[in-house]
């Protein structure tokens, strides 16, 4: 058993990221309004010092097994703590705009972070229920940060409400899982099923607990807040709650049934397998109709879940790092889609409907170019990242062998073309279309950073997939080992 | 030296991208140029090439992604040579020929063209399969740009149409190509998507069949074979004159390129045993597209419809397996490359005088227009294989090639050969003969120097291959003995299993 001393040095990244979330919201208290970006100047400062510890800090249990640092733990934290600093980059100008310039909100940035760097390290079913609700509960409070507006409220109370219930479900699947075992330890629940016959209550346990995380990553049919909050939370809110919930939910997903669960991957494989098909399918078929931006980002999240979900059905190794890639290049393109739309301002309001991006190639082309390479990336068409880590993940489920692969790989194929159409309508439009004059185009330097640290990500691994992939190995060789 | 050949154009693109916005004439030269230089590489390779070998040559590899066994892997030989030679020689033509017709975001439209470029550059000479899918795919972007944005009133429609057809088709493929890698993990024991290793694989009949039918698919699309071909009328008359010439000229060889590159390499009992198949299928289609292009009233569509008729002669002499179908097959691609560029090309320059495509509103235009007339009538000769033009090389050994195989596809074949010289006299005499109908006659002006110049090279290839063909079915010979050479290989009697086995990510020995 670990000294508390080692305990805290191996979270020292989860420390810096909290120590820095409190420094934003004292240092809020004294600064004079306008000289809030030396909020910023120390978010970053402090994401990028946890992104350092992340690397330097070596793996190892602590807290008598509560929490693990391990290569998904590293892999899954790094991504976190990248995506908290875009979702940092992406705000001030907006909230600026919105006159909702607040150190709180940088705070509940970064506590969210906080909850998913969590989840990737937590090796007991209680200690992930806290880094759970660490997560959400800060991503309610966004949701609704735009007081003024009917719908923020709306969002943030949907959100809370059926978020509440997802935990509820989630803690009842600890509490029957703990009946069946008699422990909350993820390995030693691993061991116990093993030895055991699986019962009604073991399989409602896990049943329970997948759903709490199918809510969290907005899973068919677990998905239907989704599209509303987006909706209605501000742009930026809705890009960060958009990824980093997904970091978060596919960590806990991973440690759970590919890392802790190999062994049974028969008794799971199918459930969730039917999880990814149906999210495909009606992620896809729904983001058809949509003519809202902010809606079709909501439905095109959605099925992309679904493809990442082959990757956990699968088990493998390689699928389980096929995901890790995927959440890279997720994380990389929605974020920078979203942060397109932060730019654009229509008549006082935010450019949310998909005509408010006609002609945007002749105004901002080196914006509109960025833009064209998330959409061919969501589409998943070469040569973007998009397209790598959907062809590891499809490689990964027809590589396993079974009937349920080779359909899930096709399942994924068929909505891809589905999904063409609907992603590249907006870079047709932004080509096509002449700009309308309601439309402005507020572009600040750190937006313009987080669009092209996004678009270097996609394009990057579109093209040299090799540095991705190897940071996202060192996920899958954790698979069965316990 | 072809990676230089297949990035030279995207340099370009890079170049163009950079200009500023509002020099369409620069953007126009830089164009050109690029694709000048990109035709000056293929001449360079054309050098360096040893045409009595079968084999692969000029070989570059370098790992892409080793840990998935992906790597960038090009190599030509003699039936890719060839496509690759139309291919440098329809793109500058076709940006020149958009010289004036394009007038509306010239940046954009320069960059896609070259991009395309170099996609079918790369699909040509791909030698890993996810490189050329890769290439595949990023060939349908700026095509269904260039249908979506600078085409006519339907042009978002058949642009989506073009999109979605194209790529529904190609995806089972990509599930083919990763089963295929999946199988050489099992049978070979490494990671590899490159096309000579997988072409060792023992597959069963069975499932060579299945994934044959996956990649058959994708590219009886492409050509397309009937009945997959409605796609095609649609893309061809609402994309500008570049984009008609680009598509029938290039993209549709992609297809039958596919059928001759990877048919008899992967599977060739499966494609044996499917000639039959492709045959009916492509004799259907010389008689349906020759057949309902005379029904045509739109010129553009007439023309389009012709080529399903002309493709259906490749896909005819591709089934028939043997080495005068292949050749024959190898020079109609080229052939109708040149012939059908040449036609969409003289209609995009009626249309750019009149503004209409119905044949009803032309006539009598060779008394307008005599360099156009003499031109059509060139074209339209090499189109219908008068003796003496390139057509009559390439449609005399498909049929040739179909008689030895069986003498019935011969004589259904030749029957498109009359209803080809029927629906194109007929086309030529309602447009050209007659008493003068159009609207604005005063429009009809004689074509420039610069339009004029674009017809020089096609109707010095018509009949330079029409009269001599020798040295251009000898660039493809050794690679066409090569290729028939592997359908004499047994089916494999042991099941290409899909199961997983415990493999470590290795480099393939080259």
């Amino acid at each position: 058993m670990t000294s508390p001393e080692a305990s805290l040095t191996l979270i020292a990244p989860e420390l810096l990221v909290v120590a820095t979330a409190l420094v934003v919201l004292m240092a809020d208290l004294w600064l004079a309004p306008g000289r809030r970006d030396v909020l910023i100047g120390a978010a970053l400062v402090g994401l990028f010092s946890a992104g350092a510890a992340v690397a330097l800090v070596p793996p190892g249990v602590a807290f008598a097994g509560l929490y693990v640092r391990d290569g998904l733990t590293r892999a899954a934290q790094g991504l976190a703590l990248a995506v908290t600093a875009l979702g940092v980059l992406i705000a001030p100008e907006y909230l600026r705009r919105a006159h909702l310039e607040r150190g709180e909100y940088y705070m509940l940035v970064l506590t969210a972070g906080v909850g998913a760097m969590l989840m990737a390290a937590s090796r007991d079913l209680l200690m992930l229920f806290l880094a759970l609700e660490t997560l959400s509960i800060p991503l309610y409070v966004l949701a609704a940060t735009g007081r003024g507006s009917v719908r923020a409220q709306e969002a943030g109370m949907k959100y809370f409400l059926l978020g509440a219930f997802a935990s509820a479900f989630f803690l009842y699947g600890v509490a029957l899982l703990y009946g069946a075992t008699g422990t909350t330890r993820l390995p030693d629940i691993g061991r116990a099923l093993i030895q055991t016959p699986v019962s009604t209550g073991t399989a409602a346990g896990v049943g329970l607990l997948t759903i709490g995380l199918a809510f969290k990553a907005a899973l068919v049919p677990f998905h239907t807040w989704a599209p509303d909050v987006y909706d209605g939370a501000p742009m930026p809110t809705a890009a960060f709650l958009s990824v980093i919930a997904k970091v978060g939910a596919f960590a806990a997903l991973l440690r759970v049934f590919p890392l802790t669960l190999s062994a049974l991957a028969v008794q799971w494989s199918l459930m969730l397998g039917v999880l990814a098909a149906l999210t495909m399918i009606i992620g896809n078929l729904a983001a058809l109709a949509q003519s809202s931006y902010k809606r079709l980002l909501a439905y095109s999240s959605i099925a992309h879940t679904g493809y990442a979900m082959v990757g956990v059905a699968t088990g493998t190794p390689e699928a389980v790092s096929a995901v890790m890639s995927y959440l890279v290049v997720y994380a990389a393109m929605t974020l920078g889609a979203f942060a397109v739309a932060v730019a654009l301002e229509r008549s006082g309001e935010e450019a949310d409907r998909i005509e408010d991006y006609a002609g945007l190639a002749v105004r901002a082309p080196l914006l509109a170019a960025a833009s064209a390479a998330f959409m061919v990336s969501l589409a998943g068409l070469p040569p973007t990242g998009g397209f790598m880590v959907k062809l590891a993940i499809f490689t990964a489920a027809i590589a396993s062998g079974g009937p349920l692969g080779l359909a899930l790989a096709i399942i994924g194929v068929a909505t891809s073309v589905v999904s063409v159409y609907y992603y590249l309508r907006v870079p047709y439009l932004m080509y096509a279309g002449e700009p309308s004059a309601a439309v402005r185009l507020h572009a600040s330097p750190l937006l313009n950073l987080a669009v092209l640290v996004a678009a270097v990500v996609v394009l990057h691994t579109g093209i040299l997939p090799a540095a991705v992939t190897a940071f996202a190995q060192q996920v899958g060789v954790l698979v069965g080992r316990p | 030296m072809l990676s230089v050949l297949i990035f030279l154009p995207v340099a370009g693109a890079l170049w163009v991208a950079l200009l500023p916005p509002d020099r369409d004439e620069t953007t126009r030269r830089v164009g050109v140029g690029t694709s000048l230089a990109t035709l000056l590489a293929a001449v360079a390779v054309f050098y360096a090439f040893d045409v009595s070998s079968g084999a692969f040559q000029l070989l570059e590899r370098r790992e892409w992604l080793p840990s998935f066994g992906i790597a960038y892997s090009v190599g030509v030989d003699g039936i890719s040579l060839l496509l690759v030679g139309l291919t440098v020689v329809i793109f500058p033509l076709a940006l020149v020929a958009s010289w004036r017709s394009i007038t509306q975001r010239v940046k954009a439209f320069t960059v896609a063209v070259l991009g395309l470029e170099t996609a079918v550059l790369g699909t040509l000479l791909s030698l890993d399969l996810i490189l050329f899918y890769v290439f595949w795919e990023a060939v349908l972007i700026p095509m269904a740009f260039l249908i979506g944005l600078w085409g006519s009133e339907n042009r978002r429609y058949a642009a989506i149409k073009f999109f979605l057809y194209t790529m529904s088709a190609s995806v089972l493929m990509l599930i083919a190509i990763i089963a295929l890698h999946v199988i050489a993990i099992g049978q070979l024991g490494v990671r590899t998507f490159d096309l000579d290793r997988l072409a060792t694989l023992a597959l069963p009949a069975g499932t060579q069949v299945v994934l044959f039918a996956a990649f058959a698919l994708a590219f009886a699309v492409k050509v397309p074979v009937w009945p997959l071909h409605t796609w095609l009328p649609d893309a061809h008359t609402e994309a500008p004159t570049a984009g008609s010439v680009i598509l029938a000229a290039i993209l549709l060889k992609l297809g039958t390129y596919g059928f001759v590159r990877f048919g008899p390499m992967l599977f060739p009992q499966a494609l044996v045993a499917s000639a039959p198949v492709l045959a009916a299928l492509a004799i259907i289609g010389i008689l349906y597209g020759a057949a309902v292009s005379w029904a045509q009233t739109d010129l553009k569509r007439l023309i389009a419809f012709s080529s399903v008729s002309h493709l259906g002669f490749v896909m005819l002499g591709l089934a028939a397996l043997n080495e005068q179908g292949l050749q024959g097959s190898l020079i109609q691609m080229i052939n109708h490359g040149i012939s059908t560029g040449a036609l969409f090309l003289i209609v995009g320059l009626l249309y750019d005088r009149t503004h209409t495509r119905a044949i009803a509103d032309y006539g009598g235009v060779a008394a307008c227009m005599p360099r156009l007339a003499a031109v059509f009538t060139i074209v339209m000769l090499s189109s219908a294989a008068l003796p003496g033009t390139n057509g009559f090389v390439g449609e005399f050994l498909i049929l040739l090639g179909a008689y030895r195989t069986s003498p019935w596809w011969a004589a259904l074949g030749a029957g498109g050969v009359i209803l080809s010289a029927v629906y194109l006299l007929w086309a030529y005499q309602q447009v050209m003969q007659g008493p003068l109908r159009a609207k604005t006659p005063e429009r009809l002006v004689e074509l420039t120097r610069r339009e004029l110049l674009v017809f020089v090279p096609l109707v010095a290839l018509i009949f330079a291959i029409g009269l001599y063909p020798r040295p251009l079915l000898s660039v493809s010979e050794a690679a066409v003995a090569a290729t028939l050479a592997r359908l004499q290989r047994p089916a494999a009697t042991a099941p290409g299993s899909l199961a997983p086995r415990a493999v470590t990510p290795e480099v393939p020995p080259r």
